[in-house]
């Protein structure tokens, strides 16, 4: 009796479970080439309104399988990308690819264990996802409530990239590319090249003032590299669906900023305090969340600068 | 009753490793720490989040660490500096000024630096060489969440004096951890000496400011190899000693709250010598050396 109990206890569980996720809300997703759609995520920081939504996500449907790109801040918002996903087709989703290891790309991953899915990234990811994933989860408990970070956990992609793959959706085929340390260690970037539609992580930055996690000088040699990149328009990790590769130019802009006036104070002997006071000042207007993250990005500059 | 058990848990086992730390007593005791560390982390990972304000470590730190001794107000003693909010929870700066008027016939021996809420609270301990006359140390720190930060004077009397401040944990996707693997690597046991202009003080008056960096990875060993599941141990710089020619110009035990390659900015006065010289040691035994001709013009 106690078994059957048990059982059934399981099964309105289960119930329950797949019910809420077949009520998921559905993310807000525009096609922005055929067969590619994407959610553009809130220029803001991750709060417990928001669920972490402030990153672009999205998905590229192939004859055979779909593969998701970055799983959004939270579970909430991974399983609301897997309600979007199932409303618009019944194909397996084979892959899910992060463009890299930041809480906004990767809290959402749990939505999307399911059987055969292969989780792609960095060769650098797993590393970087285990040094900093307990660190995060602590974090973002504090910073989000747990609510919105109910059922986070970091789950490491499997197949890593080191150099370039192509993944096949069927007549589909993804290029997937990872790059030496820029905005951070693990970045990678996504190429369809049916439509010529670039997904590039948090390499790029429209609006949103670009992050600094990585290397300033790895970033900007990257730009020019990932300038030459045969695509059309571009899905940032931040920022609008924009024009490729004219949406390299004003990061490409902040960050020759940060690094020349940083150089300069490292030079004059400042401390690096003083950078996080002064350096990219002239940049302040126009990006958004400017206070929020350029200090970061003056002091994460100067530890790097000093040393050439 | 879901938090009680995990929060003494984690006391018990933080205190143990607290003191050790002090003593540094050599790499076998680290690993021990950081090892029940990752235990309680881990396992308190279950628990309902605490508030980090609600329980204050200090008491059980000052107990730790420094034996219990009484603590006097440092406020005309020292003073230390970091900005309210951690903007890179990697690397936060800060500095560390002695306050003792001209004439005082006490001398600063030891500055302790504690991150009361970082997993290994003992950030820290400057010791100033006798005759150099160091009166600001500044040096960059991981701070993972808020947290008070005190600062220990010993001086030549003996007794303790201590001030603090208190740190904003950094938002969004800053971590505590390395940037950038691959360079953490390559640099390692690079050093780098540096000395600055003091404005206004002349080459007479012997007053110096200068720099050393040591490329370390710093890594704190919270972290798991992927392929091997265990984790990998920590590796960081735990002894640093500087010196003009022969007389002890600044000496640091540190531990893994100290930043990737470690950075000290320091004043003291030239007692005449043509060379200054560094040592540091890490985690793994490796040593490092090097010596510098000093720029006699005091630039
Ligand atoms: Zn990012």
């Amino acid at each position: 009796m106690a078994h059957r109990v048990s059982v059934l206890a399981l099964l309105v569980v289960f119930a329950a479970s797949t019910l809420s996720q077949a009520k998921a809300q559905e993310l807000p997703v525009s096609e922005v080439a055929p067969g590619i759609f994407v959610h553009l995520g809130q220029t803001a920081l991750m709060t417990g309104e928001n669920d972490g939504a402030t990153a672009n996500v999205g998905f590229i449907i192939g004859d055979s399988a779909v593969a998701v790109i970055d799983t959004g801040g939270s579970v909430r918002e991974g399983q609301q990308l897997l309600a979007a996903i199932v409303a618009r087709t019944d194909k397996p989703i084979r892959y899910v690819i992060y463009t890299h290891g930041h809480p906004d790309h990767v809290f959402g991953g749990a939505a999307f264990t399911g059987d055969g899915t292969v989780f792609v990234g960095h060769r650098n990811l797993p590393q970087a996802m285990a040094a900093r994933g307990p660190f995060y989860l602590d974090a973002f408990r504090r910073i989000m409530g747990a609510p919105s970070m109910e059922g986070v956990r970091m789950i490491p992609p499997t197949r890593l990239v080191d150099g370039t793959i192509q993944l096949d959706l069927g007549s589909r085929i993804l290029t997937l590319r990872s790059w030496p340390a820029a905005h951070s260690d693990s970045d990678l970037t996504v190429l369809d090249a049916q439509t010529k539609t670039l997904f590039a992580g948090d390499l790029v930055f429209l609006t949103h003032v670009p992050v600094l996690d990585g290397s300033i000088r790895g970033w900007l040699g990257v730009i020019d590299e990932l300038g030459t990149v045969p695509a059309e328009r571009v899905v940032p990790g931040h920022g609008p669906v924009s024009e490729w590769p004219g949406a390299l130019d004003g990061q490409r802009r902040y960050l020759g900023t940060l690094a020349s006036d940083v150089r300069k104070l490292v030079a004059r002997g400042e401390p690096i305090t003083v950078a996080a006071d002064t350096a990219a000042a002239s940049e302040r207007s126009r990006w958004q969340l400017f206070d929020d993250y350029n200090a970061r990005n003056a002091t994460t500059a100067f530890s790097e600068i000093e040393w050439e | 009753m879901g938090i009680a058990r995990p929060m003494r848990y984690i006391h018990g086992v933080t205190a143990r490793c607290r003191k050790g730390l002090p003593a540094m007593s050599g790499r076998r005791f680290h690993l021990l720490c950081v090892a029940s560390l990752l235990g309680v982390v881990l396992g308190a990972r279950a628990a309902p989040a605490a508030t980090p304000e609600a329980y204050d470590p200090w008491p059980g730190l000052v107990q730790d660490i420094f034996n219990n001794r009484p603590m006097n107000d440092g406020a005309e003693v020292i003073a230390i500096e970091m900005p309210y909010r951690a903007e890179d929870a990697a690397i936060v700066p800060v500095t560390l000024r002695t306050k003792l008027p001209l004439g005082d016939s006490r001398r600063v021996r030891t500055i302790t630096l504690v991150i009361d809420q970082n997993p290994a609270p003992m950030a820290a301990k400057f010791e100033l060489g006798p005759d150099a006359n160091v009166t600001e140390i500044s040096t960059r720190v991981r701070v993972n969440n808020y947290t008070d930060v005190h600062a220990v004077a010993e001086l030549s009397d003996g007794k303790l004096y201590v001030t603090k401040t208190y740190v904003k944990a950094s938002g969004g996707c800053s971590a505590p951890a390395t940037k950038n693997a691959d360079e953490a690597r390559s640099r390692l046991g690079q050093m780098r000496y540096r000395q600055f202009a003091r404005a206004g003080q002349g080459a007479a008056s012997g007053a110096r400011e200068a720099q050393i960096m040591i490329g370390h990875p710093s890594h704190s060993g919270l972290q798991m190899d992927q392929v091997t599941q265990l984790y990998i141990p920590p590796f960081f710089v735990n002894q640093l000693r500087l010196w003009q020619d022969d007389s002890l110009v600044l000496a640091m035990e540190g531990g893994i709250s100290i930043s990737e390659d470690p950075n000290i900015r320091f004043t003291y006065v030239s007692n005449g010598a043509k060379r200054f010289r560094a040592e540091a040691r890490d985690t793994e035994g490796h040593l490092f050396q090097k010596d510098w001709q000093v720029d006699a013009s005091g630039m």
